[in-house]
């Protein structure tokens, strides 16, 4: 109990303090003109459509998932996971090398004499988040696909149900419970974004609440204005949030998914071709670009500067860190959470993170650290606090369903056995939420690799993480080596993920 | 031993009232319809549920304040006795210490598993058991927690009847010192086991009564009930 | 314990730094501090001379010393642009840099106590030769150009980008709003920094990029490719000025001034083309590396004093934001 408190209170002060500290240095707030009422505007306007069309477009990609087996099914499920987790930087080059104007799409158009559509301006910000988010969702629906028990098929099939019938009486009420979750979860992950809007944006008009944060700092030098806009973003996501922990969020997204249940409604050779399609396209549109990034990082991979393995080596260490702080977080606020019926506190402390400005949160602690200490000095575990911030959200989502199980199933036994803390954490909640734990890991450090939010206004030179290296090196026009740096990022954070999701799932009993 | 004085427990809607005495040292059973509070009764006793009004004693002194763990009993659930991620030694040494430090108890727990007749299973996992054999094992460590009061709720709901019967003996013969109440749907388990019985009816606990003289001449409601 | 160190080492800056020597600090951009930039170079060689310990402190420069106000711990600043400093003078952070200015080998001249000029560039539109035979030669040109896609800063966030803001306000005076509405079809997306722009433009996403006249020298030398240049425009083309300068409150204005001299310095000047690929500000044209020799430069130097860059900025922006939002 008290470690839920004490791990809500630390959250709230690491998210409160630095936006006072902020306001406390602009000595106030200033107001907003018609340009941060339009970014606020577009902020929610592409984050709906993205979190739309994302679900949207996992709804049959999932389905066709759920009831085809094949060889590599497996692999492919593992490996659509790997958008969500890559590092924006990464992503957007190879968007960009299939989408962009010169790259596979463009050229593929152009030899057959069409012009490829730009892929900047709106619909290029909704194409990368629905690239983000796609898997995200297919993972989370194949999940509610999984739950229908197999024994309700056999009995759809013994009334001589058709796929429409199926889709009536049994998957109709299923997207109905998780599709609300999923809509607003990833509305949220949209809300934030920064980089994609940026680049693929095309111009003014594509700027986010997060863009308009930074130009306010950078170039204005206002952060009355940041903080302002940093509080509408905060309320913007709190809300959504809030509206996100009264929907049921779906369940633990990462395991039992290498199974189908047995199908009879769908054998229809047409219905066969159709998922063959389903899967191919869907498969092309998330891999293609990690293979595009593969493909142009290579070139100077050998020849990659000492620099950026040093900083590779930060890199690690920062996510292992941040990874460990958020699991600590994440956990005493999940085991908080699961003992009571509702818990909007604990709830709202594991989900605020994600309505964080890295920039004020960074700009804040800066000001905070500075009376006392050389905040250069403190740059990466300052970096590894904010990054274990960002990805507490995930973590949590992850951690609460299994928590609750954990609660439910085993709650009363301990407590008429007295197993309170130390005892119980390590006899009851660690082994239950093994592989929870290991998959939230993994998330965690994954997502704390790819992230530079609140480095920039830290860093030092002579410290630089992966991603940072990964934008110096095209500063100083080094773009192969850039690309090669960025093939690197890639492949270690998905080795990260991989590895801490492995070792939740290895000797898992029960 | 364990006394109940005007409790009074209200969960939601939902009032169970129970105002009575067990026989000490001896088995008591509990019977009644599907929601009438035989499980809220033994919650009760074992301190998940506070009552609103009223007093539970054991042994003379309130207990109605004490977390389950504080108070000097014993509880096997219907299902969930084990954790299945332990082995069973450690599952039994958690009854002995919250840590579930094997080494310090290893003697006791094996005396125990041979109570129940579960010699050398100690390394195995919970799931690598038969039913009979968890409910066993389940039944091992309330033995060993060596508590006066053991409270059982519908614990061999789940087996068969032969099975059953074998383990509502095995019940009798290790607890024979100490007061028991069991809650069952089963008036025979009632009969082979407990001398008198509670009977549980629209949140009303009545106070024991011989169990034989109970179910062969029942009042009207019990009548309907079996 | 070794593994320790070694994380120690990997982690916690300024922890190998604690030997007697002073410490000077010099804030500057990412790109100038990095392992890629003339920052090593300078490092060397100052301390080299200064019997201390120089360290660079990279980010954004001018937003972070704004916040710091008086408790900076920057003693120099490097890398600031003409087109920002008129807010840092105004907020006193700076001191006087005491150099002789006449020398300055820059188009304009330049008489200012307290920024002191190290390089110079022009803003410029950079193509490759491969994919666009025939440039736009004006800014008329490039209005009018069918099916020719460019890449440029966002002038709220990037010093580049602000400069062509302002090259286009030089231009067109009162007509730049128009010019923008004209100009933004072609535009193709607009990144929040050159670095951004310029690896687009390198994957062969646009036409041309918004850069430097001298950016072609980095390809011409580090890579033996001569394919890309820069559209030299008949109207003249903006002038990028990169600056120093002493903060107010070192506590080394010795080493700071020190640091100032160098700057000026032979062998500083002689960095700076081949590392941070800009015209020295001090050094004779026949010492500069040939390919920077060879480079077209534009017929006439546009630019803005700081009073009037920082009075146009905002409506600047605010038109160039209504054009782009149509």
């Amino acid at each position: 109990m008290t470690a839920g408190r004490v791990a809500a209170g630390c959250v709230f002060a690491v998210v409160l303090a630095p936006l006072a500290a902020v306001i406390w240095r602009a000595g106030g707030l200033s107001g907003f003109g018609a340009a941060e009422w339009a970014a606020i505007r577009f902020t929610v306007v592409q984050a709906a459509v993205s979190a739309v069309l994302s679900v949207a477009a996992a709804i049959p990609l999932a389905r066709a998932l759920a009831r085809r087996e094949f060889p590599g099914r497996g692999v492919l499920v593992t490996l659509l996971g790997a958008p969500f987790l890559l590092p924006v930087i990464v992503a957007i080059l190879g968007l960009l090398a299939v989408f962009g104007q010169a790259g596979l799409l463009g050229r593929g158009l152009g030899l057959l004499g069409v012009e490829a559509p730009r892929i900047y301006g709106f619909h290029g910000v909704v194409l990368a988040h629905v690239f983000f988010n796609l898997p995200l969702a297919v993972r989370l629906l194949l999940q509610g696909w999984l739950a229908i028990p197999g024994e309700r098929f056999r009995l759809a099939a013994s009334l001589g149900f058709g796929p429409s019938d199926v889709m009536r009486h049994l998957e109709w009420p299923m997207l109905r419970d998780v599709v609300p979750g999923l809509l607003a979860v990833i509305f949220l992950i949209c809300t934030t974004s920064f980089a994609v809007a940026l680049t693929l944006g095309g111009g003014p008009a594509a700027t986010t609440v997060e863009l308009a944060i930074y130009q306010a700092f950078r170039f204005d030098f206002d952060p009355g204005k940041a903080a302002l806009l940093s509080i509408g973003q905060l309320i913007l996501t709190g809300l959504a949030a809030l509206a996100a922990a009264r929907i049921a969020i779906p369940a633990n997204f990462g395991d039992g998914l290498d199974r189908t249940a047995r199908r009879w409604d769908a054998t229809a050779l047409w219905l066969r071709a159709q998922d063959a399609l389903l899967i191919g396209a869907g498969g092309l549109f998330l891999l293609l670009p990690l293979g595009a990034i593969t493909a142009q990082g290579l070139a100077a991979f050998a020849r990659l500067p000492d620099a950026v393995w040093a900083a590779a080596a930060r890199s690690l260490v920062v996510a292992l860190v941040s990874a460990g702080l958020a699991i600590g977080l994440a956990l005493a606020l999940a085991v908080a959470a699961s003992r009571k019926s509702r818990s909007p506190g604990f709830e709202l402390a594991g989900t605020v993170g994600v309505a964080v400005s890295p920039l004020v949160l960074g700009t804040g602690l800066y000001l905070l650290l500075l009376p006392v200490a050389d905040p250069v000095a403190l740059a990466l575990p300052v970096t590894a606090l904010a990054n274990a911030l960002m990805s507490l959200p995930f973590a949590f989502r992850a951690l609460l369903p299994a928590a609750r199980a954990a609660e439910r199933d085993y709650g009363r036994l301990a407590d008429s056995l007295g197993m309170g803390g130390w005892a119980r954490l390590r006899r009851l909640t660690l082994p239950r939420l093994r592989r929870p734990l290991g998959f939230a890991a993994g998330l965690a450090a994954a997502l704390s690799m790819g992230d530079l939010g609140v480095i920039a206004l830290f860093a030092d030179p002579e410290f630089a993480t992966l991603p940072l290296q990964v934008y110096r090196l095209m500063a100083a026009y080094r773009m192969e080596e850039a690309a090669a740096a960025a093939l690197l990022l890639l492949g270690l954070t998905l080795a990260l993920f991989w590895a801490f999701d492995r070792g939740g799932r290895g000797h898992a009993t029960v | 031993m364990l006394r109940f004085d005007g409790v009074e427990v209200r969960q939601g809607d939902f009032v169970m009232r129970a105002d009575l005495a067990l026989t000490p040292d001896a088995v008591t059973a509990v019977i009644g319809p599907s929601g009438s509070g035989k499980s809220t009764l033994l919650a009760t006793a074992a301190g998940f549920v506070t009552p609103e009004r009223g007093e539970v004693r054991i042994g003379g002194e309130p207990v109605t304040r004490l977390a389950p763990a504080d108070r000097p009993v014993s509880i096997v659930f219907q299902d969930g006795n084990l954790f299945p991620h332990l082995d069973i030694a450690t599952n039994l040494a958690l009854g002995r210490d919250p840590g579930g430090r094997v080494a310090a108890y290893r003697d006791e727990i094996e005396t125990a598993l041979a109570r129940v007749g579960l010699e050398g299973l100690g390394s195995r996992r919970p799931g690598e058991l038969s039913g009979g054999q968890q409910s066993r094992a389940a039944l091992a460590r309330a033995f060993l927690r060596h508590r006066p009061v053991v409270l059982l709720d519908e614990p061999f709901a789940a087996l068969g009847p032969a099975l059953r019967r074998e383990m509502l003996a095995l019940t009798a013969e290790i607890f024979a010192d100490a007061t028991v109440l069991i809650v069952t749907h089963a008036p025979e388990d009632a009969r082979a086991i407990a001398a008198e019985t509670i009977f549980v009816d629209g949140g009303v606990a009545r106070s024991p009564a011989p169990t034989a003289a109970l179910l062969d001449d029942p009042p009207p409601s019990l009548r309907a009930y079996l | 314990m070794r593994p320790f160190l070694l994380l120690a080492g990997l982690f916690l800056a300024g922890a190998a730094a604690a030997e007697d020597k002073p410490v000077l600090t010099v804030y500057a951009p990412d790109y100038f501090g990095s392992e890629w930039g003339p920052g090593p170079g300078i490092e060397a060689g100052f301390e080299a001379i200064c019997g201390c310990d120089l360290a660079f402190r990279t980010g954004d420069v001018l937003p972070r010393l704004l916040l710091e106000g008086d408790n900076t711990r920057a003693d120099v600043a490097i890398g600031l642009n003409t087109d920002v400093t008129l807010r840092a003078r105004e907020a006193g952070i700076f001191a006087p840099h005491g150099q002789d200015t006449a020398g300055l080998s820059l188009p304009v001249d330049w008489a200012d106590e307290t920024f002191l000029p190290f390089n110079w560039s022009y803003a410029a539109f950079v193509y490759d030769r491969t994919r666009l035979a025939a440039p736009p030669e004006s800014f008329a040109d490039l209005l009018e150009a069918e099916d020719l896609s460019i890449v440029i800063q966002d002038p709220r966030s990037s010093i580049s980008g602000l400069a062509l803001l302002l090259w286009v306000e030089a231009v067109y005076g009162e007509e730049a709003g128009r010019a923008w509405e004209r100009l933004a079809p072609k535009v193709l997306t607009v990144t929040q920094d050159w670095s951004t722009s310029y690896g687009l433009f390198t994957e062969g996403e646009a036409d041309m990029v918004l850069s430097f006249t001298t950016s072609p020298a980095y390809h011409i030398v580090a890579e033996e490719d001569d394919t890309k240049a820069a559209a030299i425009f008949e109207d003249g083309h903006y002038l990028f000025v990169e600056l120093a300068a002493k903060v107010a409150g070192t506590d080394q204005p010795e080493l700071a001034d020190l640091f100032m001299d160098y700057v000026l310095s032979r062998e500083f000047q002689a960095m700076i083309p081949t590392t941070n690929w800009s015209y020295p500000a001090r050094l004779d044209e026949a010492d500069w590396p040939q390919a920077f020799r060879d480079l077209p430069r534009p017929g006439a130097a546009l630019f803005f004093s700081e009073e009037e860059a920082e009075a146009l900025r905002r409506p600047a922006v605010e038109s160039w934001r209504r054009a782009f939002s149509r």
